[in-house]
């Protein structure tokens, strides 16, 4: 298969690179602090809690991992949608943006369906110990970048279907598609700081 | 290949991509990445049901997780085939993000209790 190449029109800057995708790893290099910091706080107060439910009561590894899966996939059609946009491919493009669209509200919908049977069945709220209230907040945030995400996808179909997606679609998708994979690697760290490492409870041998 | 005919008509002065072309992956390495970061997560999820346990679980998961993250970061995020002054940028928040994360916990002594 013919890799695909080509140039972006872009306007003069001193630096030499587009200000736009400048601006966007700008943005996701705070974004890297923002988690870094969240992720921290749960590192930190992993095992503190004085009073159950333990992460080892309530996670299901089984149900994450095929969340994970899915938005795992979901950046592979980012990719194919960008690669569809490159070939000026649009009805593709679409087809892939709607597809990536689908798998992140899949992933939402099964963060929302975890969160509701944490809270109903293994009564943890957010309130209810320090494990609750770090992991509460800490996939909380992850889970409304990806909504915002499949909002921004959504938006970029909708212009698309209107002709008025910029002077360079594959551009424009490129961009989405920088915040949609930077939404995968925070969930990639996520899924083993907080759900595949064991805390110290869990690691601790059982009574005799 | 495909060139924007405004991008051709400009000098290369004026338009800082028309001097160069970007390498993207074709459709089959994505695939093959993909493959690959589907194989890692599967290898993931083995582990956390293995016998292994303490410090050499939490190695081996690091590990995967290191690899996964810069293989999306090279090859989604294009980093592998841009200018590198996008990649000292966004190693600029991920190196900071990461030296927080270990001096908060080192200050706190959380890994002595994971070992």
């Amino acid at each position: 298969m013919a890799d695909v190449e080509l140039a972006h029109a872009d306007h003069a800057t001193s630096t030499g690179l587009s200000s736009t995708k400048l601006a966007m790893w700008l943005f996701l290099a705070s974004e890297c602090m923002l988690f870094g910091g969240l992720i921290t706080a749960y590192m930190l107060y992993r095992g503190k809690s004085t009073t159950g439910p333990y992460p080892e009561d309530v996670f299901d590894i089984g149900y994450t991992s095929v969340s994970s899966f899915v938005l795992l996939a979901s950046s592979l059609t980012m990719v194919l949608s960008h690669n569809a946009a490159l070939a000026r491919d649009y009805a593709r493009m679409r087809l892939w943006l709607v597809a990536t669209a689908m798998l992140g509200l899949t992933f939402v919908g099964g963060q929302v369906f975890e969160f509701t049977t944490f809270y109903k069945e293994d009564q943890l709220a957010i309130t209810t110990n320090l494990f609750g209230s770090s992991f509460f907040t800490l996939t909380g945030f992850h889970g409304v970048h990806v909504t915002v995400g499949v909002l921004m996808l959504l938006i970029c179909v909708v212009l698309s279907f209107r002709g008025s997606l910029g002077e360079d679609p594959a551009f424009s998708v490129e961009m989405v598609g920088l915040y949609w994979h930077f939404v995968d690697i925070v969930w990639i760290v996520i899924f083993t700081l907080v759900y595949l490492i064991p805390t110290s409870h869990a690691l601790q041998p059982p009574p005799t | 290949m495909s060139l924007d005919p405004q991008t051709q008509e400009r000098p290369a002065a004026s338009a800082p991509h028309a001097a160069h072309t970007e390498y993207h992956p074709s459709t089959r390495e994505y695939v093959r990445v993909g493959l690959i970061l589907f194989a890692l997560t599967c290898i993931e999820v083995a582990l956390s049901y293995s016998s292994i346990s303490g410090a050499k679980l939490i190695a081996l998961l690091l590990s995967c997780t290191v690899i996964k993250f810069l293989m999306v970061v090279a090859y989604f995020m294009h980093l592998k085939f841009d200018n590198g002054r996008f990649s000292r940028l966004f190693a600029l928040g991920a190196i900071g993000a990461f030296t927080l994360y270990v001096v908060v916990l080192l200050t706190f002594n959380v890994w002595s209790r994971v070992s």
